[in-house]
């Protein structure tokens, strides 16, 4: 068998529907093998980054393996700010790269980069298949080694050669990597799980502080069972985001940088914080010896090297989190919360998320009308920038794998081809990419990539005509110099009809719900809508860099004194988020 | 407080490999002062024996990290006093006249062998622990020495 053949064969036994790629010199065996295989479908992409965002995309909706594919040289070299994205968040995905001939790679052929010299850093691991033996042991451990553990990207390099030579095909039925730690991986350590629980039955002011690593692990269940039975509040980093549903009465929402003001104050008075899938990312603790500086730390985690690696913790766990979290929870009874629960909800009223009315339009507005639109049960991909923390801020998540953002590695442009990626992971679900004028064009091609497939994918563009984050920092710190954060003039509606999508541009307040509306009936073409907003607002409130939670700018008093107007979020619990959290 | 420490690990034997712990150990910004790779009793295993400038928090930080790199074994740091380490060292040393018998002295005091020596000049071959050749070349200094090479330290533990 020809190993691009055994690659696809391969491909198909992992349960592979879905591909995102562009063919190319080195990989048309590969594109060759997949054409003939009729339950893989390969969606050609405008840009190779578009091709690795999807497939990221596609990996956060599912929780399944993302795959993309790109021919050598150029065609890898694009991958690579997919791949540092996808490494960044702990997303598994696997990269088929196309590579010249193995008798030639070193001579500087064309269309030759060295591309697992070039993707190092930013894979897991990668593979160079030299020889068609190899190729089916390569493809099955590449996808076993992105899928556990703590997730992430795997490259495999395919030199010509090793897709047309002619190899006998054996499947390997199991995996067998003698340095991969989650095989020989010692099993949870029950007494630190011990000393956690009388930890939190010690604690009079204890926070949950969830990461993504609930959500890969698929212990959003396990987690809201520790909260209720301990009555302990919840907060999430940006990623954590739907790891806990935000209308339940002890979501504390999201903390950090541009968290809730109440969250992060709530968070600097904490007796015990418990890290679970969280790696204590600069834009959560903010100035890392002064977070929550009264709290003893627990961190369970499934990868020993984030422990200890920006804050010192008082009680490691390295294991499972949905395994952790189990075996913590028959051990824990009801702490004693009561009055950190009243305090932390008279915080809550005094000071809540604020903005103020202005006469443009305020993306802060039209986050809010499409969460209420879509009641918290959309797909919502985002861009990097102001619009991504609002959406964080206004957008209520409620369920798992409801956001999808590049939050490690903060890549602009990611928002559209993640949604298509999304889209085509979950068809039923409505899928929305919030988005700022200056993200989205970065990869605003991909929109031809929507429409060829009548993906039914919402884009709302927040048009600021700026980087809004950038222009923001510079009024901040740069004495309002807006070096080049003011962006050129562009027809989105234009831009949309060109690639076969509806455009809608909306510049008022009474047209945001309406036209949310239509793009929510519209199911044969994406829509994009171009919300004209407001320039000169500002994402608060704001831990500045390197200050600690309860130093932030934009507060709530601040902000009320000229007119902000508060912000309640809608309450009541969601029976049938509940309901999905298993 | 930085010091020095040193790190056996094993790892697969394929190409590749030395790339992509080099490459994570300077994207950390970790100094590496010596990393040897040799052949083990099993050919499809390298033993790598690498020395670092760190501090202790950094440390933990980087035998994680070597953790989490599928083509590494196992890591282990070797504690003072826990493990004997060799490495081998040849220094071109200028020798005339009064120089030599000097020269031979330190040799001998050190079990070194002169491995090669002309008119003008002499190679001192030594072999020892990193200390105990820290010292030699101190001694060698006197007499100028105009080429020095290490192999770097490897070593196993007791």
């Amino acid at each position: 068998m020809k190993g691009a053949k055994i690659l696809v064969e391969c491909l198909r036994r992992e349960g592979v529907q879905v591909a995102f790629g562009i063919p190319g010199g080195a990989n048309l065996p590969t594109f060759d093998a997949l054409y003939q295989e009729p339950s893989i479908k390969v969606v050609l992409t405008v840009h190779e980054q578009g091709a690795a965002h999807m497939a990221d995309g596609y990996a956060r909706a599912t929780g399944k393996v993302g795959v993309c594919l790109a021919t050598s040289g150029p065609g890898a070299t694009n991958l690579v700010t997919g791949l540092a994205t996808a490494f960044m968040d702990s997303i598994p995905i696997v990269a088929l790269t196309g590579q010249v001939r193995t008798s030639v790679i070193g001579n500087d052929a064309f269309q030759e980069a060295d591309t697992i010299g070039i993707t190092r850093p930013v894979t897991k691991h990668s593979y160079l298949v030299k020889d068609p033996r190899d190729m089916a042991r390569v493809v099955r451990e590449a996808f076993y080694i992105a899928s556990t553990g703590r997730p992430g990207p795997v490259l495999i390099d395919l030199p010509v050669d090793a897709t047309v030579n002619e190899a006998e095909f054996a499947y390997p039925e199991s995996v067998d990597i003698r340095g991969y730690r989650i095989q020989g991986a010692p099993a949870i350590q029950m007494q630190q799980i011990e000393r956690v629980a009388k930890a939190i039955a010690g604690s009079k002011r204890p926070i949950l502080y969830a990461g993504a690593g609930v959500i890969h692990a698929g212990a959003a269940a396990e987690l809201a069972q520790l909260a209720h039975t301990a009555r302990i509040p919840v907060t999430t980093s940006l990623l954590g985001l739907g790891g806990f549903p935000e209308t339940d009465p002890l979501s504390l929402g999201m903390l950090g940088m541009h968290g809730f003001e109440y969250t992060n104050y709530a968070v600097a008075q904490c007796d015990l914080l418990i890290g679970v899938g969280a790696r204590f990312d600069d834009r959560v603790t903010g100035k890392p010896d002064e977070f929550a500086r009264h709290a003893k730390k627990v961190h369970i985690d499934v990868d020993p090297s984030s422990v200890n690696k920006t804050v010192l913790i008082d009680y490691p766990v390295i294991g499972d989190v949905k395994q952790v979290l189990r075996e913590l929870n028959t051990r824990v009874g009801p702490v004693d919360s009561a009055a950190w629960l009243a305090t932390i909800e008279e915080m809550r009223k005094k000071y809540p998320l604020t903005y103020r009315e202005k006469k443009k339009l305020l993306p802060q507005y039209v986050i809010q009308q499409i969460s209420e639109a879509t009641r918290g049960d959309a797909v919502i991909a985002t861009g990097v920038g102001q619009h991504q923390m609002w959406a964080a801020q206004y957008y209520q998540f409620n369920r798992p794998r409801s956001l999808v953002t590049s939050g490690g590695l903060g890549t602009m442009g990611f928002g559209l081809p993640a949604a298509i990626g999304a889209q085509f992971g979950r068809p039923d679900a409505i899928v929305w990419d919030i988005d700022g004028d200056g993200s989205f064009q970065m990869t605003s091609q991909e929109l031809a990539t929507a429409a060829q497939h009548k993906l039914p994918v919402k884009v709302a563009i927040m048009n600021n005509q700026h980087h809004g984050m950038v222009r923001q920092w510079q009024d901040q710190f740069y004495e309002g110099r807006h070096a080049q954060s003011r962006l050129n003039a562009v027809d989105f509606v234009k831009l949309a009809e060109a690639n076969g999508c509806l455009g809608l541009r909306v510049e008022q307040k009474d047209g945001v719900r309406p036209a949310i509306d239509r793009a929510m009936k519209t199911t044969d073409r994406p829509t994009v809508i171009e919300f004209v907003v407001e320039e000169a607002e500002n994402c608060w409130p704001m831990i500045a860099p390197g200050k600690p939670h309860d130093q932030m700018l934009g507060t709530f008093e601040m902000l009320s004194k000229e007119g902000g107007v508060p912000q309640r979020r809608r309450a009541e619990a969601d029976e049938e988020s509940k309901l999905s959290l298993g | 407080m930085s010091e020095k420490y040193t790190i056996s690990c094993l790892v697969e034997n394929h190409f590749g490999v030395l790339a992509r712990v080099s490459g994570l150990i300077s994207a950390r910004a970790f100094n590496i002062d010596s990393l040897t790779v040799s052949t083990t009793e099993d050919p499809t295993i390298s033993h790598m024996t690498i020395v670092v400038d760190a501090d202790p928090v950094k440390l933990e930080q980087v035998k994680a990290q070597l953790g989490r790199l599928i083509d590494v074994i196992e890591v282990q740091e070797l504690k003072e006093g826990q493990y004997l380490d060799r490495e081998l060292l040849l220094a071109r040393v200028n020798a005339n006249g009064s120089a030599r018998a000097a020269l031979e002295q330190i040799a001998q005091r050190f079990g070194a062998k002169i491995a090669d020596a002309n008119d003008y000049s002499m190679v001192i071959e030594a072999a020892g622990d990193t200390k105990a050749l820290d010292r030699l070349v101190e001694q060698l200094r006197a007499h100028q020495i105009t080429k020095l090479v290490r192999t770097g330290r490897i070593a196993l533990e007791k």
